[in-house]
């Protein structure tokens, strides 16, 4: 089409103040309506909003328009609203073009006649180019309704159970032997000090019970492929020398290992209990299952063990010393991320002598001390046994704080008073908590919060800078220093306490780099994985059919964490529900006739889309497969490659449209 | 006679190789003199200047130009044949996007003269002479083309009809072009006399490809002992058969030497260079900062690479100031 022929509307979005504040909107109307092709053009304050899209849907049939352009925010927020709009009133949904004047002009550009004349270009680069759009179908896929949950904490836990009760199959895959995640090793939970074990328990045997649910513990996700409603996923299943379907759980052969205490550190009691080379993780692990250690267990070393577990283990004959690695797929609609938190490593903070100084503790250590199935059976104690007579609770470990991370981890305030009640009902110890701000929102917490300072709880506002041995006087003698500006006080102030208990930030983990390439996603600054939106898709991402849940989204407390697996379990079950989905038109095609099979394009399609036809020698991508990346389409040598929305010349004619002033 | 065909032949910026690919033509050229009149041939025959401002308007049926436009002369030479000629063929690399002599635009005329005539070491230091365009001796006044500062493809001086592309063009395809206008069986103007698709797709080495082509390193073709039966690119060389129009039989990478995209970009390619550039750096298979500095040392000279035929249709030709002389 010819820009003779078009009938252009151009709509153009005050956003409330949001581009009209900066944007000249009726001097943007004036220019557009001087660009050839443009039949109309209008300002309007919210065009998203009923009487916007029903003035575009009125000149699509009173003045015939051919062609649709929306000067608003990102199409990211909008472009779906517009093209339903456009489609009700009989046109083409895909030829309507959105210019983002919001986040690429208004909210960036501070000169208002600069962003005026901004904007002009923007929309001259629009018309330009939606001249050139063509109708274009959407494409309708089946979907497959199993789902796939990485990461088996409470978010996992509670994503199966909600999906497993709609109907969904659930693969959930845990790296470690025991579904549970951090919250497994708390003592308590705030604000209500319920037991974590009772309320997380029976959700974990749930998932054992649930006929519709297929947990796959000691194992990782290694290779996801496909696309939305069709991803293949390769399941890596680490050997645990127990044949899981045998085992029954008994602890006869932890009993009868030939090594009579248990003294290698426990992963699960973070070094402060002890487990022998074969073990449960603890006593209410799901799957009850022991795992043998190969790096301690002796079999391996010398293959000259007694074997008494095996003969403990007697006919059941769980025990496998020849176990090997094994892979499993999958072929699932949805796939959830529930990969949880990295507690902050609180050695690097050196001031505050964590790993140099024995009385020095991070607050998951705590929990373990604190719990009733822990390495001292609920008791607080020093490494040494003694009872602690004063207790410092240091806030803002790792968070905070730009050195390491700016972010506020958010749960550490309230389960540092958590902590501190703990501390005193275990111990009667004096307590003691350094804080920066208070920050208790949330339902009880404030609550909470009061409760704690009518326990008598010492608080000093102020950033701890050092925890030291060094006494400056007496009663300073044998104990540990905390140093701190108390900021109300107004002056340094040194308390001798016997044990510290650090406040540890939240952190992504480790291996976010390597799950954020594997399916895709996007991490924000710190490293946490990416909403789609922060308000409005909370809990999906840039990659269709992939959900996030919980602390790998960010720092969060249970009952959020739990509130958002729920919704993530929601998004996939209604993905999965329909039996198919519906997919974007706007992909890479190869002109056949001008492909010379030079094959460089085969290896860089990120959804293995491109197939090499060897008796023609040429390239063919696969509609179901193509995501419209367009990779291959900016790669191609020869122009075989192209991409509909991104049409050489719809681009070209952008840019000239752009450079046009 | 006179019934038929007028031909005519010129040369303007190039190194002759073309005018050599007319004559390679061998016995077969006998055909061609049987069926045309050549008209005007300066490498090869006496004609004038003022041979071809005799002809009338559109007489030669078709003028084959090489070369691309340097000088004023070459400029109007291109303007006259284009009056007199019913076709115009832009005839191999220089004339088609500039050639060799287009890498010439990294610079302008006066930094170009200012090194060859002044600052290049020199055997007569001190001897320094430019050319002038006007000369005053006894007899009157002598002239020398000027020189533009900017190399120019034939068709951004005169309308062309087509292309033969090549450094120079087969002479399988100058056979071909001359049947095709022969037999008045015109393909659209503006077409490219060639392949239509990229040269992987006539090379034989294509099928050796592995099944991922990604590259660990880039090697310089005089400095690697090559595989002739395997794919050049996948060996690591700089071979830019897949952003090169095919129609050359791949000669070439038949003689162990990677193309060098003598034939242009395809038709859907509007910079061969830029493109180049992108699909090379889409295949090198790098993590680190450092792997990519080190596989970069082996293209010393990335314009010269990727725009060896093409620098003066490149789409950013003159945005950068002009290049300091070594």
């Amino acid at each position: 089409m010819t820009n003779e022929e078009a009938r252009i509307g151009v709509y153009v979005c005050d956003c409330g103040f949001n581009i009209a504040g900066v944007v000249n909107v009726p001097q943007v109307v004036g220019y557009a309506r001087g660009l050839k092709g443009v039949v109309i053009c209008r300002e309007y304050k919210y065009m998203c909003s009923s009487p916007g899209q029903e003035s575009i849907q009125k000149d699509i049939q009173d003045l015939n328009l051919n062609r649709v352009v929306v000067a608003s925010c990102s199409p990211h927020l909008h472009e779906a609203t517009f093209r339903r709009a456009a489609e009700q009133a009989g046109m083409n949904p895909f030829l309507v073009h959105m210019v983002n004047i919001r986040e690429h002009v208004s909210w960036v550009t501070k000169d208002k006649k600069e962003a005026t004349e901004k904007a002009k270009s923007l929309i001259a680069a629009g018309v330009a180019r939606v001249v050139r759009h063509s109708p274009l179908e959407r494409r309708q896929v089946p979907v497959r309704s199993d789902v796939l949950i990485i990461g088996g904490g409470i978010a996992g836990i509670q994503a199966a159970l909600t999906a497993a009760d709609a109907g969904r199959h659930v693969y959930l895959v845990e790296r470690e032997p025991s579904i549970g995640g951090h919250m497994a090793k708390f003592d308590k939970t705030f604000p209500t000090l319920d037991c974590a074990a009772c309320i997380l328990t029976p959700k974990m045997t749930a998932v054992k019970n649930h006929p519709d649910i297929t947990l796959l513990s000691y194992s990782e996700v290694v290779a996801v492929d496909g696309y939305v409603g069709n991803f293949k996923v390769k399941v890596k299943r680490k050997p645990r020398y127990v044949d899981e379907t045998k085992c029954v759980g008994c602890f006869e052969c932890i009993e009868e290992c030939v090594y009579k205490t248990a003294k290698f550190p426990s992963e699960f009691e973070l070094g402060l209990g002890m487990r022998k080379p074969i073990y449960i993780p603890f006593p209410q692990a799901i799957p009850l299952v022991a795992v043998i250690d190969p790096e301690t267990c002796i079999e391996f070393k010398t293959r000259q063990c007694k074997k008494t577990c095996v003969a403990a283990c007697g006919d059941r004959g769980a025990i496998d010393f020849n176990q090997k690695e094994a892979t499993v797929d999958l072929e699932v609609g949805a796939i959830i991320v529930s990969t949880g938190f990295h507690v902050f490593d609180a050695a690097r903070m050196t001031n505050y002598g964590y790993g140099v100084l024995p009385g020095v503790y991070h607050a998951l250590e705590v929990e373990r001390l604190a719990a009733s199935n822990g390495p001292t059976g609920g008791e607080i104690v020093l490494r040494d046994g003694r009872k602690p007579a004063a207790v410092g609770i240091v806030h803002c470990v790792g968070s905070r704080d730009e050195h390491y991370n700016p972010y506020c981890s958010k749960v550490c305030c309230m389960y540092s008073l958590k902590l501190a009640h703990l501390v005193k009902e275990r111990t009667g110890a004096e307590v003691y908590n350094f804080y920066i701000d208070m920050r208790t929102p949330g339902k009880g917490y404030e609550e909470f919060y009061h409760r704690l300072l009518a326990e008598n709880l010492h608080l000093v506002r102020g950033k701890v800078a050092e925890v030291t041995r060094i006494a400056e006087a007496a009663k300073e003698e044998g104990k540990l220093v905390i140093v701190a500006e108390d900021t109300l006080l107004g002056g340094i102030r040194r308390v001798p306490v016997d044990m510290v208990i650090l406040s540890v930030a939240m952190e992504p983990q480790p291996d976010r780099e390597e799950v954020r390439r594997m399916l895709n996603m996007s991490c924000s600054s710190e490293g946490f994985f990416l909403e789609k939106h922060p308000k409005l898709a909370p809990v999906s991402t840039m990659s269709d059919g992939i959900f996030i849940a919980g602390a790998c989204q960010g720092p969060k407390d249970i009952p959020e964490t739990v509130a958002q697996a729920g919704a993530a379990a929601a998004e996939a079950i209604a993905l999965t529900s329909k039996g198919f989905i519906t997919l974007e038109p706007n992909l890479a095609y190869i002109e056949e006739q001008l492909c010379s099979g030079c094959q460089v394009c085969i290896p860089l399609c990120p959804y293995d889309a491109i197939e090499l036809d060897r008796e023609k020698m040429v390239a063919r991508i696969s509609d179901v497969l193509c995501k419209g990346c367009g990779v291959c389409v900016a790669a191609c040598p020869s122009g075989a490659a192209a991409q509909r929305m991104f049409e050489d010349d719809q681009i070209m004619l952008e840019l000239a449209g752009v450079l046009s002033r | 006679m006179a019934d038929k065909p007028k031909v005519a032949f010129y040369w303007c910026a190039s190194c002759g190789g073309c005018e050599e690919a007319v004559v390679d033509l061998a016995e077969g050229i006998l055909d061609v003199i049987a069926a045309v009149d050549i008209v005007f041939w300066p490498v090869a025959l006496d004609f004038k200047v003022r041979d071809v401002k005799e002809l009338p308007d559109e007489s030669i049926t078709v003028s084959f130009i090489n070369g691309a436009v340097r000088l004023s002369e070459q400029e109007e030479m291109a303007r006259l044949l284009r009056r007199k000629s019913k076709f115009v063929i832009a005839f191999g690399s220089c004339s088609h996007m500039g050639g060799v002599p287009g890498l010439a635009n990294l610079w302008d005329r006066a930094s170009i003269f200012a090194w060859y005539y002044h600052d290049a070491p020199s055997v007569a230091p001190g001897n320094v002479r430019e050319p002038r365009e006007h000369v005053r001796v006894p007899e009157g006044t002598l002239e020398l083309p000027a020189f533009w500062d900017t190399v120019k493809t034939l068709d951004q001086v005169i309308d062309v009809d087509y292309y033969l592309p090549g450094c120079p063009p087969t002479p399988k395809l100058l056979a071909d072009a001359v049947g095709v206008l022969l037999r008045g069986d015109l393909p659209p103007k503006g077409s490219v006399l060639a392949g239509t698709r990229a040269l992987c797709h006539e090379c034989p080495l294509n099928e050796s490809k592995p099944e991922k082509l990604l590259l660990k390193d880039i090697r310089r073709v005089h400095l690697t002992k090559v595989d002739p039966e395997k794919c050049l690119l996948a060996q690591g060389l700089l071979c830019l058969g897949p952003v090169t129009r095919g129609g050359c039989e791949a000669l070439c990478v038949k003689g162990n030497m990677p193309c060098t995209g003598c034939f242009g970009p395809t038709d859907e390619v509007r910079d061969q260079g830029a493109k180049g550039i992108a699909y090379v750096s889409s295949i090198l298979d790098f993590d680190e900062e450092a792997d990519i500095e080190r596989a970069l040392a082996n293209v010393p000279d990335p314009v010269g690479t990727f725009y060896r035929y093409s620098l003066p249709r490149a789409y950013l030709m003159r945005t950068r100031k002009v290049m300091p002389h070594a």
